[in-house]
């Protein structure tokens, strides 16, 4: 959203604060939090400043450098806190000289006009091998992106105070055991790296559960495709890193044409309906990663996303690249899931008969077996069949619109032939 | 930034591991410290006895309670523990994971909030 250069001073100078804090709240928190490590500090200083603005802002004008404004009066708030904290004794242990260095202000080499690029070291501090894994993703929503705890909680279904209290605990953590604002050197890279794109590509999948119950524009996935471009960009020529903006760019380009309670599976929509220029995007992104050596997780999941995309010009979808593309990608990353997305494709390509003896053997609850047990089963002619696997995959999935679409496929197998169903099924089908 | 590298690892005797166990480990710890010695970070080491020679004392229903033992009876027991000072964490667990009892049990990495000298206390910086 860009501020509108007529009308409402308020309306001006909170259209102004609120594009500033989406395009570098992130940036300003990693520069402010990098000297110190304190997180909170840094995030509680920044909250103060973007008040600060929407309170004058409106009579004073908005400052030429919005960002620089907004750094200079976190980093006096930051100041006050400190110096207070060195006004105050340690009780109970004698008076503590460690705040009373005056001689050292950690936010002098801040130059609010050369705001200097810490996003990277704050999203190797977010994926530290010594933060807990469960808490990374959303450490990074809070501090790089700005989402509030609340937000985060919600899209991971759990009490908004309990994901408060883990954030606070874990910032609290990078401050204490001294996690330092630090790039890893390249030695130390190629360890570090695959922590870090695995959080951001958790943003990512939290955010594709929001779609659908907010507008595609405000939600997260556009920050977390940005996040991802913005790591590719800083890392400036990791592989995999823009192997991950491309997986991204190009989920979201599909992911905007989703109507909202509605599924419609990946082979069924319309390419019409596809966002042509993330796919473009996205595309490019995919043949900077290519450039690279080697084919890494995401670069190979980003090429099955690209074949997909293909069809929005071919009308036909490539079913043999896509199966090797799953083989390679069996090769460095082999999940469950993949297992069931390729036996799919050997479905398309061999027959159901052959799908169904590629399936992997079943987690009794994963729900992607299920679904295309069901699918199988229904082409390959055995619809009593069909139709208790689309009950299991039903049963086993907590997505609306998945479940609508999965019996509206059961209710279209042809009809039931009672006898071919055992006894006791039948009598648990009429409770 | 002061660490404490706490040492747990199940506990060998000459009877259950025998002479050439006890002193690989012995070796290895030394060398270890003159590692660390001559890279300039350490600033204390120590290896414990066996907990079996451990007294613990704690109030028990208003009354000091002197037990035979270590404070948790658990397979693996805090066996030393090294002071190291460097610049962060990322240090830390660089010399850490180069400690012997990685090999025999865990390293626990834990910063040091303050520490006396001379009689005073000092934050840790």
């Amino acid at each position: 959203m860009s501020p509108p250069t007529t009308g409402d001073p308020q309306e001006r100078a909170r259209a102004a604060a609120e594009q500033t804090a989406r395009a570098s709240y992130g940036r300003l928190v990693a520069v402010l939090a990098a000297p110190t490590r304190d997180l909170q500090l840094a995030e509680d200083a920044l909250a103060g400043a973007f008040e600060l603005a929407l309170r004058t802002w409106p009579w004073k004008g908005v400052p030429t450098n919005p960002e620089g404004w907004l750094l200079t009066v976190a980093r006096n708030r930051q100041r006050d806190v400190w110096k207070s904290a060195a006004a105050r004794a340690w009780a109970p242990l004698e008076a503590a000289a460690d705040f009373g260095r005056d001689a050292s202000d950690p936010f002098d080499e801040v130059d609010p006009d050369a705001i200097p690029e810490r996003r990277l070291a704050l999203l190797f501090v977010c994926a530290h091998p010594a933060i807990d894994e469960g808490i990374r993703t959303p450490l990074m929503l809070q501090t790089v992106l700005g989402f509030e705890a609340a937000q985060i909680a919600a899209a991971y279904a759990v009490p908004a105070p309990a994901m408060a209290q883990r954030l606070v605990r874990t910032k609290r953590r990078i401050k204490d055991a001294r996690i330092s604002f630090v790039v890893p050197d390249r030695t130390v890279m190629t360890e570090r790296l695959p922590a870090v794109l695995e959080a951001v590509y958790g943003c990512t999948a939290i955010a594709a559960q929001e779609v659908g119950r907010v507008s595609v524009e405000a939600s997260l996935a556009h920050e977390a495709q940005y996040l991802a471009v913005t790591l590719a960009a800083l890392l400036d020529d990791e592989p995999e890193a823009w192997g991950l903006a491309a997986l991204v760019t190009l989920l979201l380009a599909r992911r905007s044409a989703a109507e909202p309670d509605r599924f419609v599976p990946l082979d069924e929509q319309d390419p019409a309906r596809w966002d042509t220029e993330l796919l473009a995007e996205g595309e490019a992104y995919l043949r900077r990663a290519s450039r690279g050596g080697g084919a890494g997780r995401f670069r190979l999941e980003a090429a099955t996303q690209a074949v997909h995309a293909d069809r929005a010009r071919t009308g036909t979808t490539d079913w043999g690249a896509l199966r090797t593309l799953y083989d390679a990608l069996l090769a460095v990353a082999p999940t469950l899931g993949l297992l069931v997305a390729r036996a799919a494709v050997a479905g398309r390509l061999d027959g159901p008969a052959a799908g169904l003896a590629a399936l992997p053997d079943p987690g009794a609850d994963f729900q992607p077996y299920w679904a295309t047990r069901a699918h199988l089963l229904a082409q390959a002619g055995d619809p009593a069949a069909a139709h208790e696997a689309y009950d299991r995959a039903i049963e086993l999935t907590d997505d609306i619109a998945v479940r609508t679409y999965l019996q509206s496929q059961r209710t279209r197998l042809t009809p039931l032939r009672i006898d071919r169903y055992p006894a006791s099924r039948r009598r648990a089908r009429q409770n | 930034m002061r660490y404490t590298l706490l040492m747990h690892y199940p506990e060998e005797t000459t009877e259950s591991g025998g002479a050439d166990v006890i002193e690989e480990g012995q070796r290895a710890f030394a060398s270890y410290a003159a590692t660390l010695h001559e890279a300039g970070v350490l600033l204390s080491a120590e290896v414990l006895q066996p907990s079996t020679s451990s007294t613990t004392l704690r109030m028990f229903d208003g009354s000091l309670r002197v037990q035979d033992g270590p404070y948790a009876d658990t397979k693996e027991q805090l066996g030393g523990t090294f002071v190291i000072d460097v610049e962060d964490l990322d240090a830390a667990i660089d010399w850490a994971r180069q400690a012997p009892p990685v090999w025999w049990g865990a390293v626990e990495v834990r910063p040091g909030a303050t520490h006396v000298v001379d009689g005073r206390w000092l934050p840790n910086a």
